[in-house]
């Protein structure tokens, strides 16, 4: 019975174009415990390694998809269209800047890079990779940024807290005792990236 | 003083000062929380004499962190009365804190570029039928607004011209037209765009119909596609 409900996750994340998370194999399967369904999940991902095939299994926000391992990309960019085109330099930044500091207003991002960052954040908008989650009660009203669903799946992310730490700056030197800037502050915004999807 | 360095760096390599200063510490190889801040604002100035001998427009940003730069230096200059300021702050901090910062963002970033990207460096099942796969032949492109509006403008002249709007008549409201078309694609997977307007004479009803359109495309409840050879625009559910 055990290999069935392993075979019939397969199937399910065959056909699903979104990561799927426990919950929802649970809808599918309701006869499966949340202890069986991860199990079978371990099982297909380490059958999938061990056969070292085109594919994988990826926890990707908070649900698990079957992907591409990165050594056939060349080939599949030969099959498919390309998509959008890469985030520039300025993009990358200013979404790095959401994705750690979020819930994040603009004149913060600002403060970060030094540069006016409006149409940077307008073309991330576009991409869906960040979304306004409201205005924060100030003068003016700015939006509150932060980053969506698509974010974690385009960064193959399972959720924030599994964003990369920054490396520490020692090439740059050592910060003397006591004058240490703070650190970026630690995430806890995982609930938003479930919310994401709404954006 | 040192031309030669500046000259392959010219002109919209740096985004902002903040990028500027980060260069300049990295070539000078110096302690990023032990500025000397002489050297730095020095570089900094001479290279804003430099894109201002070559015309190019600076960023008043640039300006600001010209004057932090010099603010600071000033600072340094003063003798330092501990007894008076209770702790000696480093005046160098105003400018160490915020680029400690940005230098954390640039490594999250490149951390963030060095992941496995989809559709780039990792893919999932194309979930669109239509979508993606290349064939010389059969080859349909994603279009834009532009094209739709000139598909529309086609239809519009096929209308005769003394052909008015009737406020009298009963007239399809948009939301119903979309469910209309929905009911259509949900049938038959897709429609030609034409073939939406066949059966309307009104104006107003080519109207309402080209709005459904847009809002459906809004609504990511359609994808528009344009067969390359025949021109065909094609709308597909998904």
């Amino acid at each position: 019975m055990t290999s069935d409900i392993k075979y019939i996750i397969e199937s399910l994340l065959f056909v699903s174009t979104d990561p799927l998370s426990i919950d929802r194999i649970k809808k599918v399967i309701p006869d499966a415990d949340t202890k069986e369904i991860r199990e079978a999940l371990y099982s297909l991902s380490a059958e999938y390694e061990q056969r070292g095939g085109a594919f994988l299994l990826s926890e990707i926000a908070g649900g698990y998809q079957i992907r591409t391992r990165p050594l056939y990309s060349d080939w599949i960019k030969r099959l498919i269209q390309p998509g959008p085109a890469r985030l520039s330099r300025a993009a990358m930044e200013t979404l790095a800047i959401v994705a750690y500091k979020q819930p994040v207003i603009r004149n913060d991002i600002e403060t970060i890079r030094g540069v006016d960052s409006g149409g940077v954040l307008r073309v991330l908008m576009e991409r869906k990779l960040i979304r306004v989650l409201g205005r924060q009660k100030i003068p003016g009203r700015p939006l509150i940024y932060g980053t969506t669903r698509q974010f974690l799946e385009v960064f193959d992310l399972k959720d924030l807290t599994e964003l990369p730490t920054p490396k520490e700056i020692e090439e740059l030197g050592e910060a003397p005792a006591g004058k240490t800037p703070e650190a970026i502050p630690e995430n806890d915004q995982d609930g938003n990236a479930e919310k994401g999807k709404n954006a | 003083m040192s031309e030669e360095i500046y000259r392959v760096k010219i002109g919209g390599v740096f985004e902002g000062p903040m990028d500027l200063l980060v260069y300049l510490i990295k070539k000078n190889e110096v302690n990023v929380y032990d500025i000397p801040i002489a050297l730095i604002t020095d570089q900094y100035l001479e290279y804003l004499e430099m894109l201002k001998i070559m015309n190019i427009d600076l960023a008043g940003e640039f300006i600001v962190m010209a004057a932090t730069l010099i603010h600071i230096k000033s600072k340094l200059l003063l003798p330092v009365h501990k007894e008076v300021e209770g702790d000696d702050l480093d005046p160098r901090l105003e400018i160490t804190r915020p680029l400690v910062e940005y230098l954390r963002i640039k490594s999250a970033a490149e951390s963030l570029i060095s992941r496995n990207i989809l559709g780039e460096d990792t893919f999932i099942r194309s979930p669109q039928k239509v979508d993606g796969l290349i064939d010389a032949q059969d080859e349909l492109i994603q279009i834009g607004l532009f094209e739709l509006i000139d598909a529309f403008q086609k239809i519009l002249k096929h209308i005769a011209l003394e052909q008015r709007v009737d406020l009298t008549a009963d007239r399809i409201s948009v939301k119903d037209r979309i469910s209309e078309i929905v009911d259509i694609l949900e049938e038959r997977g897709s429609v030609a765009f034409d073939e939406l307007f066949e059966k309307t004479v009104e104006k107003s009803d080519i109207i309402v119909t080209f709005l459904a359109i847009l809002e459906m495309v809004r609504l990511a409840i359609i994808r528009i596609f344009q067969h390359v050879e025949s021109g065909i625009i094609r709308l597909f559910y998904q």
